[in-house]
């Protein structure tokens, strides 16, 4: 009975909040209709990147300490499902760790809005046996397309490299291989792929000479070690002065000019307590940023 | 009296049948669904079929045209993780339904039994989990391997999934042959073993067949416990201890990633209903075997 109860609420829910949305998309550039936090109401559902997908949780239940009337659901499911929700408007905003242009034809893309609410910084991670700590990017590059095969070619022990992977489409890899690698495709065959950061971690920690990739917020712990890339720590400080590259934008996108709720709470990233949740879950923050990007040319 | 005998004769009767149509239905429109959404690769991208089955070249577009699709490599991965598992598990099967029902129907019924039934009931998830942290150092280590990542791996967390499937109904096989050939086989003589291995595995193997090939379906169809220990290296397994991939890994780890309607994502959908495919094949199998039995 309560749960019957509780999908008709969410309906009658999802009914007024469309309605409501409706009701401020007028023509002069959807200004949103309420000033301030106060009064705001409605649901925000969103969904896509799963490494932003914690962030994105964590700023929605601060952000409804405040704003008591409005329901946020955030579900994962990739930057693919995102950008493809919110083209077809089935979520009200669609995470992605990449340009919507990169996954979504032009036509589609070009009617998304991208707010970019904080960067991401991507290292390489190894098991700590290796006898190195830090590598040329060079070299990064060469272990990952296969052509170096031993850690003593670069200065370690006497031990295979075990190359742990992503699935083609993850947006870390997309990332990794675009500012890591300088564009060159992994060796195809070579490695093991996982995608939970997680089990990942796991597995470079528990395997002699494994060598992957890792978002920085999941640098936690000394049983994986984060490489230096030409003398340069991965931290984001190192990010924000432009001197480590890999790196890559974490990106909410809506269609059309975002209002209501969904204005409110992208808003609410820039705020001093937003920006405190982005460095403590391990994000960076874009207005610190000294270099930009732009969507790839196609 | 009118309203009573609508409930009795009825009502029971319409909700059934209902129930039945709407079954029917379902698997129509999943079967019609994947066949929509699977056959774009071949009418929309123009892929020919062959490529797809045959050709190990798989790099689909992420926008519009122009990739590859050849899944070769996870169609000979699960093909042979699934037989693997099978050689694996079928022998175990069957001396544990012989040991159920002939040579110790007590310790069977009260021990054995519950055993297989908590089997079915552990998630995949958790032979995953277990694999994963048991199985593969294990391999790791006894092998002297970098990694325990492998086809082996793969074949035996499903072996152990699949081994109550393929037990119960080797055991139901194995009670349906008459006592009448048991006693017949006796009475010539036979020593128990002579009789078990002459007579009533013979005369129930259309039944333990039948397991056999459900377990085979149930293999080919796990995603997620072999997807966690085999590694999910693109490429064909140069030997029982080395990584490959499978259709299910790959349609798990890329479907979020993809957008509807890309060449990759209808490639994902091409090899869901490849998937469909087969499990069908594999009920015709049992269908054909089960009519055998009857004959």
């Amino acid at each position: 009975m309560k749960r019957i109860f509780a999908a008709v609420a969410a309906a009658l829910f999802a009914v007024m909040s469309f309605s409501a949305c409706a009701g401020t998309a007028n023509p002069d550039g959807g200004m949103a209709r309420q000033p301030s936090g106060e009064g705001l109401s409605g649901s925000i559902n969103i969904s896509g990147s799963s490494a932003l997908q914690p962030l994105v949780q964590e700023a929605a239940d601060n952000f409804k300490k405040t704003n008591k009337g409005v329901s946020i659901t955030v579900n994962a499911g990739g930057s693919g499902t995102g950008l493809q929700n919110v083209a077809d408007g089935t979520v009200d905003i669609g995470d992605s760790d990449v340009f919507a242009s990169e996954k979504l034809p032009d036509d589609k893309a070009s009617e998304l809005v991208d707010h970019i609410v904080c960067v991401v910084g991507v290292a390489a991670v190894a098991n700590p046996n290796i006898g190195v700590t830090g590598i040329t990017k060079e070299q990064l590059a060469d272990i990952f397309t296969g052509k170096i095969t031993n850690w003593k070619d670069v200065g370690g022990k006497d031990l295979q490299v075990v190359l742990i992977s992503r699935p083609r489409s993850s947006g870390t890899r997309s990332i990794f291989k675009k500012y890591g690698l300088d564009g060159k495709d992994e060796k195809i065959g070579a490695s093991l792929t996982e995608d939970n950061s997680g089990m990942l971690k796991q597995i470079i920690a528990q395997t002699p000479g494994s060598v992957a990739y890792l978002a920085f917020s999941y640098l936690t712990d000394d049983k994986t070690m984060p490489l230096m890339i030409d003398g340069v720590k991965p931290t984001y400080d190192n990010v924000y002065s432009g001197k480590y590259s890999i790196w890559g934008y974490e990106h909410m996108y809506t269609k059309g000019t975002p209002s209501g709720s969904a204005k409110s709470f992208l808003e609410y990233f820039s705020s001093t307590e937003a920006e405190k949740t982005i460095t403590d879950m391990g994000y960076g923050l874009s207005s610190k940023m000294t270099v930009k990007r732009n969507a790839p040319e196609k | 009296m009118k309203t009573e005998k609508f409930k009795k004769e009825y009502l029971g009767r319409t909700v059934v049948t209902a129930a039945g149509i709407f079954i029917i239905i379902l698997t129509l429109a999943i079967g019609a669904f994947l066949f929509y959404r699977g056959s774009a690769t071949f009418t929309v991208n123009h892929h020919s079929v062959a490529e797809f089955l045959f050709s190990p070249d798989w790099n689909p577009a992420d926008i519009g045209e122009g990739g590859t699709v050849g899944a070769a490599v996870f169609i000979v991965g699960s093909i042979v993780i699934s037989l693997l598992a099978l050689l694996i598990a079928t022998p175990f099967s069957i001396a544990a339904a012989l040991f159920m029902v002939e040579i110790s129907p007590k310790v069977g019924a009260k021990i054995l039994q519950p055993a297989v039934e908590i089997f079915v009931g552990i998630p995949s998830v958790v032979y995953g989990w277990v694999g994963l942290t048991v199985l593969v150092p294990f391999l790791a280590s006894v092998f002297n391997l970098a990694y325990g990542y492998s086809v082996l791996a793969g074949a035996v967390v499903l072996a152990v999934m699949i081994f109550p499937t393929i037990t119960t109904v080797a055991a139901d096989a194995i009670r349906g042959v008459p006592a009448e050939y048991k006693e017949a086989s006796y009475g010539l003589g036979s020593t128990r073993w002579q009789m078990l291995h002459k007579v009533e595995v013979p005369a129930a193997l259309p039944g333990i067949l039948t397991g056999v090939v459900l377990g085979l379906a149930r293999a080919f169809g796990e995603a997620l416990a072999v997807s966690m220990v085999i590694g999910k290296m693109q490429a064909f397994p140069a030997g029982l201890l080395s990584p490959t991939t499978n259709l299910t890994s790959e349609i798990t780890a890329d479907m979020g990633n993809t957008t509807s309607g890309s060449e990759w994502n209808n490639a994902l959908w091409s090899m869901a209903l490849l998937l469909l495919i087969i499990s069908f094949i594999f009920i015709l199998l049992i269908r054909i075997v089960g009519r055998k039995r009857r004959a």
